[in-house]
């Protein structure tokens, strides 16, 4: 046994044939970091689910009517008052006899274009702060991040109660978005600069400043799309938060007027008949809930289709 | 650290006087009397009138009031609140009960995060890690205020297992339910930190050469995978508590408890303006100081922040 | 055996380990993948194995397959692993636990990652002491973890014990590591790439100390490396794998001189520290094979040794007193002034390559970030063909970028994941808005030929290509402009020694064709002898000796070069003799 220490073993040449050095293989598909997250979000099944959820809300709130006959806001019989369902209208009636179901859609609208808004506000404002603070650096980042600590260190909720109080006159469905977004673009500047800093120190970008690129092209080129996976992470999720926090603000009576059809604002005028109609304060709650879920879950998803090592792991 | 220390606090002065500064700005800088528009419909007998435009200062130039106020902030004259009560006052008997609730709502979201934390990052892509996933969203899409409903009718009036309002009795036991109503509504974050940290902890070198020392698991697993990731879930927690500290106002007004928050919510509800200020501008001073103190003991956690 | 010899003997000539057939499959989304394919070996008590190969070859997977600490979703799905007479392949974690640490010893590669941040080094070794039962008792423990901590060359071990890893350098956690990898006297080390992640001088050091421990604790030691010069130099057997599979073993020395599988002739051929050896005794060693691929390092370095004539040269690039100072923050609020680079000075003649040569924090890279106009000098002058780089105008600046392009280290950072290969390659067409788009369309395919790779990669996207593939792509794109200058700072350092050798060709061909001049910037000096013509060393942000490479090489006058040159694995080995 003591010989095979010195053995010189060889293995069979034809067996074990040095291949070419380095030869380029190419998959028959084109493969990049967003066509590769597509083809991972197209195999799981909650992704449909998801977005489903998302296009059918939409479509409530672009086309109320295709879903109900019940015009938005007269029909309201005091005679219905807290009704049960029947024929026409299967979700009952409000203490005001308002039909829920038809509330519950024309209540799409709003909750949803607060959302949307808020996310416009959100992005408008954190995007460029967050790139150019990360960026940039020195003088610069000191001030913005400075700024954006200010904002940050004021919960957008309390904020947000401030700025409907005072303007108590002017409560429409822009002034809430704003009044959400105007504090909410705080966190999403820090996660985009803590990215940006990141991404900026890689070679490509030392590379396309060595041709001659300028600073900004070159931020707006190669840095600020490789930078993109949490902003859209996070926008995604927030805009179902920004669905929540109309509501409570609504609920807290700084929301949106009475006069506007919202989840936020049914919810709130049903608390007041919990014990004896639970049904129409549940129905919006469930639409509401059910809406911000498909959005979290959509954050979730992206977030695991756009990180090539989560998606190895599974 | 010591250096650590002093660095973050001086961070804060432009934080401190930012936040309170822009509060102020957004109130009183509006163009048309500022106080007229905080009661928005309502009509406000001279008296209370002319009462808030002296402890505002508004005979002032804007940045005066805003330091004069200051001043008053910092020497503990909050003004009164809109029924006359001293706001010093009235916060020295609802902030204990807050700080209770809001002290059992953390530990509970704790609790959750990292126990189910935990067994998900160990049993990633298994049946529980899913299943508990789901979960925690759906429990974090419903809105605060319908889960506290909910819990409010269903185990309060119907079940009868808890008090549906707290009032004058504010025990822990009593506050149980709106605690871990808020706890389930928010644990997901920390839950979501706690199981990615386990995996990549789990996957780090230094738990392979853990493992390759020779150790068990049931070594492994709480002193170099557990420990690693209880950073990130502390300092989240703590954030929730500060987070919590300001948004009790929906808890405590729907299970109508006795704190800062029911303070805010019986204000914002009856259009009081200028006592909702006061107490956002009291509720963001803490925020802001809870969140030093989050900073600071993530230093006392990491000893790469420590030893710098 | 009818006749057992004596037991001492006998105990001497069983396998410590012994691996037979040895199969490791990983579960993946696309399908099994079998990253050992059947691999027979033994190690005998006290002996030194090397286990050489490029990466994915498996070496890493076997060595993690001997202590069953597997990554991820691999197993070992065929074979036997019997460590002491004992097959471990159906032990369970708790069993397994008994021989990690006591029987077998783990130093792995990066020492950065491989400690855990949050607790005390000394808390660290004293788990694995106690873990082992090598000692008990606090006492006992604190005392035999500092006794370690000093075999493994960790100066001034009881203040240290109390330290964090962050508050070490690299080097010193490596001596940590090895700490704890001995500390239960294993009966086999095994050290998977354990210096590849330090400096040269480092490495040695590091590399003797784990040598004598295991002659002292007559330890058996299973060296894992891709570098075949310092596994021929440690171990007395060599085992080479490719692909899963071992494609030949036996003693390091008649390995390398008389290498008889092809793949093996392939990598003795392609090795730099082995090449500069050869033309040193000036042996001629052919290896037809090789020869057959266009890559044999002797030849590219004999070629640089015919050319040595051009030095007078007019200079492509002037660099005179260059400095850089920073200002580092000091704990909170002073600063203090940081030179990193030191009144560095050096000229290129054109047409030829210049290494410049350092170890990390000497400064080198800081000095090609000031050559390429990405941080401004603190003082000190740039010239490129005659005309000025520093104290110009932001326009002049611009176009003079064209005559100097840079090529990174990081393959996998140095291309835009976002962009298509012909939109890299065509970007410094753009920016300086040279030709159309058709134009710019039929110079990236040219460009892709030059480079030796297929047009058909226009339109794909970096994540396909293979490290050395994206280092090509990368070349194209510093072609781009046709530059004077290309600066390549550690361009080939990241890649496995086949693909350095065919990136090295690849650079020597480009610059005998297009006439360029080269600043190569590394810390490899075995490669410095195969592609420079004259070498600058910098130590501590200052240039300490230059000369051409044959100077340095033969006579270096200073003794950090010395140190250098004595640090590179594998020199000392006759070879082909």
């Amino acid at each position: 046994m003591s010989e095979r220490a010195n053995d010189h073993y060889v293995a069979p040449v034809e067996e074990t044939a040095p291949q070419a050095i380095d030869s380029v293989k190419l998959g028959d598909r084109k493969s990049n970091l967003w066509l590769d997250a597509w083809r991972d979000l197209r195999r799981r099944p909650l992704f449909y689910v998801a977005v489903a959820i998302v296009l059918w809300v939409g479509a409530m709130a672009l086309f109320p009517t295709l879903f109900t006959d019940v015009p938005p806001n007269n029909d309201c019989l005091l005679a219905n008052s807290n009704g049960g369902p029947e024929a026409g209208h299967p979700l009952g009636f409000t203490r005001q006899g308002c039909d829920v179901y038809a509330r519950v859609v024309w209540g799409a609208r709003t909750s949803l274009l607060v959302g949307v808004l808020v996310v416009v506000i959100t992005a408008a404002i954190g995007i460029p702060m967050g790139a150019i603070a990360g960026f940039y650096g020195r003088w610069i980042d000191s001030v913005l991040s400075r700024v954006g600590d200010i904002f940050f260190s004021i919960p957008y909720f309390l904020a947000a109660v401030v700025v409907m109080s005072v303007l108590s006159q002017y409560r429409n469905v822009l002034v809430i978005s704003v009044a959400i977004g105007g504090f909410a673009w705080a966190s999403l500047a820090r996660i985009l600069r803590a990215e940006v800093l990141q991404v900026k120190n890689l070679e490509y970008v030392m590379a396309s400043e060595a041709v001659g690129r300028s600073r900004f092209s070159t931020l707006l080129r190669h840095v600020l799309p490789n930078s993109l996976t949490p902003v859209i992470v996070y926008l995604t999720i927030a805009l179902g938060a920004a669905i929540t926090a109309e509501a409570t603000l609504s609920f807290l009576g700084v929301g949106l007027g009475s006069d506007v059809m919202s989840w936020g604002n049914d919810i709130a005028q049903a608390q007041t008949s919990i014990r004896t109609a639970p049904m129409a304060l549940f129905w919006p709650s469930l639409a509401l809930t059910i809406t911000v879920l498909a959005f979290i879950i959509l954050g979730e998803l992206v977030r695991d289709a756009l990180d090539p090592k989560a998606r190895a792991r599974r | 650290m010591l250096m650590y220390v002093v660095r973050r606090l001086l961070q804060a002065i432009p934080v401190f006087f930012g936040t309170t500064f822009l509060i102020y700005f957004m109130v009183f800088a509006m163009p048309g009397d500022p106080i007229l528009a905080l009661f928005g419909e309502k009509t406000p007998n001279p008296a209370v009138l002319e009462a808030l435009r002296e402890q505002y200062h508004l005979d002032q130039p804007f940045i005066v009031q805003y330091f004069l106020y200051m001043k008053d902030v910092f020497t503990g004259n909050f003004g009164t609140t809109f029924s006359g009560q001293d706001v010093g006052d009235v916060l020295a008997r609802t902030f204990p009960v807050t700080l209770k609730l809001v002290i059992m709502a953390v530990v509970l979201e704790f609790l959750l995060a990292v126990i189910i934390g935990l067994i998900s990052g160990l049993r990633q892509g298994k049946f529980f890690d899913n299943s508990s996933l789901v979960i925690a969203l759906v429990l974090n899409s419903v809105p605060v205020f319908v889960a506290l409903f909910l819990a409010q009718y269903f185990i309060g009036i119907k079940l009868g297992w808890a008090p549906p309002t707290v009032g004058a009795n504010t025990t822990w036991a009593a506050m149980f339910l709106p605690a871990l109503v808020i706890a389930l509504t928010i644990y997901v974050t920390g839950m979501r930190l706690m199981r990615g940290s386990v995996i990549e902890a789990r996957d780090a070198d230094y738990v392979r050469t853990a493992q390759a020392k020779g150790l068990t698991s049931r070594r492994v697993v709480p002193v170099h995978i557990a420990r690693n990731s209880l950073i990130p879930v502390i300092t989240n927690t703590a954030a929730s508590f500060g987070a919590l500290i300001a948004g009790t106002t929906v808890t405590e007004g729907i299970f109508n408890i006795p704190g800062v928050g029911r303070t805010l919510y019986q204000a914002i509800i009856l259009g009081e303006g200028p006592t909702v200020v006061t107490f956002v501008t009291i509720l963001t001073v803490i925020y802001v100081i809870v969140n030093i103190l989050v900073d600071l003991l993530y230093a006392v956690l990491d000893p790469r922040i420590r030893y710098v | 055996m009818t006749n057992p010899p004596s037991a001492s003997t006998r105990r001497a000539s069983e396998p410590l380990v012994s691996v037979r057939d040895l199969e490791v499959t990983f579960r993946t989304q696309g399908g099994d993948i079998h990253a050992v394919r059947g691999i027979s070996f033994d190690i005998f008590p006290g002996e030194t194995v090397a286990i050489v190969g490029e990466s994915g070859s498996g070496k890493s997977t076997t060595a993690t397959a001997l202590i069953k600490l597997l990554p991820g979703s691999g197993r070992i799905s065929a074979g036997q692993v019997l460590v002491e007479g004992r097959d471990i392949t159906g032990l369970s974690d708790r069993q397994m636990a008994s021989i990690r640490g006591g029987v077998i010893g783990y130093v792995p590669q990066d020492p950065m990652s491989n400690l855990n941040p949050v607790w005390s080094v000394g808390y660290q070794v004293r788990e694995a002491i106690r873990a082992n039962g090598v000692a008990s008792g606090r006492k006992d423990i604190e005392a035999r973890s500092i006794e370690v901590l000093k075999q493994a060359g960790l100066g001034d071990a009881e203040r240290r014990t109390k330290q964090y890893p962050h508050q070490f350098s690299g080097g010193m956690r490596q001596r940590v590591l090895i700490g704890i990898g001995l500390g239960a006297d294993p009966k086999l080390l095994i050290a998977d790439e354990p210096t590849s992640a330090l400096d040269v001088t480092v490495q040695k050091t590091i590399l003797d100390h784990l040598a004598s421990l295991t002659r002292e604790k007559q330890a058996a030691l299973l060296l894992i490396t891709h570098d075949l010069g310092l596994a021929a130099e440690r171990a007395s057997k060599l085992i080479v794998m490719n692909q899963g599979r071992i494609v030949e073993a036996g003693p390091s020395l008649e390995i390398l001189q008389n290498p008889q599988h092809p793949y093996t002739k392939r990598l003795i051929a392609a090795a730099p520290s082995l090449a500069s050896r050869r033309i040193q005794s000036s042996t001629e060693v052919t290896f037809a094979d090789a020869d057959a691929l266009g890559v044999d390092i002797a030849k590219l370095a004999a070629r640089h040794d015919d050319d040595s004539a051009i030095a007078d040269a007019e200079p492509a690039i002037t660099v005179s007193d260059l400095t850089k100072v920073y200002s580092i923050r000091r704990g909170g609020f002073s600063s203090e002034p940081l030179t990193a680079v030191d009144n560095i000075s050096f000229t290129i003649p054109r047409g030829t390559t210049l290494a410049l040569v350092g170890e990390s924090g000497s400064g080198k890279s800081t000095a090609a970030k000031m050559i390429l106009g990405l941080e401004p000098p603190t003082s000190g002058e740039i010239t490129v063909g005659g005309t000025r780089l520093t104290g110009v105008s932001r326009s002049q600046l611009f176009n003079l970028r064209s005559r100097m392009q840079p090529v990174f280290q990081d393959p996998y950072a140095s291309l835009d994941p976002q962009r298509s290969i012909g939109a890299i390659i065509a970007e410094p067409l753009k920016v300086h808005k040279v030709g159309d788009n058709a134009s710019r369309d039929a110079r990236v395919v040219e460009l892709l030929e030059q480079v030796a790779l297929p047009s058909a990669l226009a339109h794909r996207y970096p994540n396909e290509l293979s490290g050395g593939q994206r280092q090509r792509v990368a070349v194209a794109r510093a072609l781009a402009l046709k530059p004077e200058v290309v600066v390549l700072d550690e361009a080939v350092s990241a890649l496995d020694v086949l693909v350095q050798a065919q990136i090295l060709q690849l650079l020597a061909d480009l610059q005998q064709e297009l006439g360029l001049t080269y600043l190569f910037i590394t810390h490899d000096l075995a490669v410095v002898r195969i592609v420079a013509d004259s070498v600058a060393v910098m130590e501590a942000g200052k240039i300490v000796e230059t000369g051409t490479t044959d100077e340095i090489f033969d006579n270096a006058q200073v003794a950090y070069t010395q140190r250098l040159l004595e640090a590179i694995p594998g020199a000392g080995i006759p070879l082909g003799a």
